[in-house]
């Protein structure tokens, strides 16, 4: 293993942020695995530090293969992990909506660009990463339909389900979207947390990209087969929104099989704690997406069900 | 007239309303210009713009022909805490358009104020740089829609249009979305972020006049209008910082420059040495310039438009 400086970014105030990769292997680029790059990322860190650690016990046992290499970057924005801020710097720049960068560009411009210069000439490329939307999903393997995408490929994850998410103009500056327009293949997994650590899920996550490794004969790991993926389009899952704000008390999990009119959660009154409004499935489905947070608007998206799927 | 274009409950007690004041003239079905500022939070220029627009027209109603919609707050969240983003989601509202109706609340707002806007004469979208830079009042225009707006543009007597060239992720920015729906957009920058330059803000409304005078909807007074100087990306000089630490500017806003004359200078808190001094490449207008000390590499500290004297 090969600690290397991928990106340093100079503070006025106090010493640099570096961003660190670790190298095992030797020989062509075959997979690159980005875990953190918002400051509230803290489950993509943990399974990215996990990975380190993973990889550095299967290089002491010489289960890299020749002329295979693995890079691995558990952390991008440190400084917003050690503040609590999911974006970067001052400017608060989301470092995932600046790729591919520019070399002189604005900072977070900069950063991206650098971390991209080093990360572009992979076969794989393995991002674990959150949505836009705060809460839990089921564990998946998301991707941009740019034309490039192989969900084939991404059911080698074995994980329970492969998303593709048509782009709108925000995802061209993704990560996900710049590396599948230079020839990676790009994948982001998902797990059922973000700010904070699920042992369960992550050691899922960790799995599912040492069997992705290992199918694709860069490592060799004995692990269980994982699933067949199931495929979805993103626009075809069906959400269920509340009409009320309030307090939300959600009574089902993702991965729960619910049918027509099953009790999905209910919207409380924050002052007089009566029960406003109840959430019931509008079709039978799996739980895909589940808002956790304990407030919610009018109009928020409580779940997101995968229509007329069984377990 | 006071009207509500969109509101949703929020979890407690309160709830996201994005008003609009109707300004009615005569014949009030026969053009309609909006007034829109207030996406980011931070910025405060168009305030006082739409104080002022809103002022005069009722003062003077009977010299107004069609009508004038003014929002002030469409983001009256981030308004609220002066924070540029939408709080607790923490997204860029100008990355959000044109919505969707049936997604996040958010998205929500942002297709109920492209419904709202659509169809009218005109859209003036007010904006004022944000915390970092201090901008002269300037009109950006996309360059796929310049052919457009340019004659607009050239009516609201700012000191400059710039004419942008366009990147894919602009088109997620309400004045893209208006334009592509036919209603011609014009993006209005001025000031910066957090506070509100009067003399700028009476500039900018003494073209808002000029342009409704030219659109036959006002007929009063208008002072007198510049012919702004029109630039293309080509014509503007980006001048960022190569060291991190505390920038002193040497000159002022809104100033004419030579070729190699002293723009500021980088220094170190710590060191008390000076790290670097920021020379001008080119001679031009600094139209904008750095209002915030700290820098990190690649921090816009000016940007210069060249070619002219």
């Amino acid at each position: 293993m090969y600690k290397e400086e991928i990106c340093v970014v100079k503070s006025p105030c106090r010493e640099d942020m570096v961003v660190h990769g670790y190298r095992f292997g030797k020989g062509e680029q075959s997979a690159c695995i980005l875990g953190s790059v918002r400051g509230n990322e803290m489950q993509q860190m943990y399974i990215c530090s996990q990975l380190v650690r993973a990889l550095k016990e299967l290089e002491a046992n010489g289960c890299i293969n020749a002329g295979k290499s693995i890079m691995v970057i558990p952390v991008v924005n440190a400084l917003g992990m050690n503040v609590s801020r999911r974006f970067f710097g001052v400017e608060n720049m989301d470092i995932n909506r600046m790729f591919p960068g520019k070399e002189d560009g604005s900072t977070t411009d900069r950063i991206a660009f650098q971390i991209f210069e080093k990360i572009k000439g992979y076969t794989y490329g393995i991002q674990l990463t959150s949505f836009y939307m705060t809460g839990e999903f089921v564990p998946h393997v998301r991707m941009m339909e740019t034309g490039y995408q192989n969900t084939s490929l991404a059911n080698l994850f074995g994980l329970p389900y492969v998303v593709v998410r048509k782009p709108t103009p925000i995802d061209t500056k993704t990560l996900n979207y710049n590396w599948q327009n230079e020839m990676t293949a790009a994948f982001s997994v998902y797990t059922n947390k973000n700010d904070t650590i699920d042992e369960k899920s992550a050691r899922q996550a960790v799995a599912a990209v040492l069997r992705f490794l290992t199918r694709m004969g860069i490592i060799r790991y004995e692990s269980h087969s994982g699933y067949i993926s199931h495929v979805i389009m993103e626009e075809d899952l069906t959400d269920v929104h509340v009409k009320n704000g309030g307090i939300f008390k959600g009574l089902v999990s993702p991965g729960e099989d619910v049918r027509y009119g099953y009790l999905l959660a209910e919207i409380i009154d924050p002052y007089e704690g009566y029960v406003k409004e109840t959430i019931t499935a509008p079709t039978d489905g799996i739980v895909f997406f589940a808002h956790t947070e304990p407030l919610i608007s009018q109009g928020g998206i409580a779940y997101r069900l995968i229509h007329r799927l069984h377990e | 007239m006071m009207e509500e274009v969109f509101s949703i409950e929020l979890p407690v007690g309160e709830r996201l309303l994005i008003p609009k004041n109707v300004i009615a003239g005569r014949e009030p079905e026969s053009k309609r210009l909006t007034l829109v500022t207030g996406i980011h939070g931070d910025e405060f220029e168009g305030q006082y713009i739409c104080y002022e627009v809103a002022r005069r027209l009722k003062q003077d109603l009977s010299l107004l022909k069609g009508t004038v919609e003014i929002y002030p707050a469409l983001n009256p969240l981030g308004l609220d805490v002066a924070q540029r983003n939408i709080p607790k989601v923490n997204m860029d509202m100008n990355r959000m358009f044109p919505g969707r109706e049936n997604g996040t609340p958010f998205e929500r707002v942002a297709a109920a104020i492209v419904g709202d806007l659509a169809g009218a004469d005109m859209c003036l979208d007010v904006h004022a740089s944000d915390i970092f830079v201090k901008e002269i009042p300037q009109v950006r225009v996309s360059e796929e829609f310049a052919e457009r707006l340019l004659p607009y543009a050239r009516l609201l007597n700012t000191d400059m249009v710039w004419l942008n060239a366009s990147a894919t992720v602009h088109e997620s920015t309400l004045a893209h979305s208006m334009n592509m729906l036919g209603v011609p957009t014009l993006v209005i920058e001025m000031g910066v972020g957090s506070r509100i330059d009067r003399s700028y803000g009476n500039q900018v409304i003494e073209g808002i006049f000029n342009l409704l005078r030219h659109m036959g909807m006002w007929e009063g007074h208008v002072g007198n209008v510049q012919e702004p100087a029109i630039s293309t990306d080509g014509e503007v000089e980006f001048i960022r910082s190569k060291e991190v630490g505390v920038f002193l500017p040497a000159i002022a806003h809104n100033h004419y420059v030579k070729k190699g004359d002293k723009l500021g200078e980088i220094v170190s808190p710590l060191e008390g040495e000076t790290l670097d001094e920021i020379i001008a490449q080119k001679g031009g207008l600094v139209f904008t310039l750095r209002e915030y000390p700290l820098v990190r590499e690649g921090s816009l500290l000016a940007r210069i438009l060249t070619g002219v004297e």
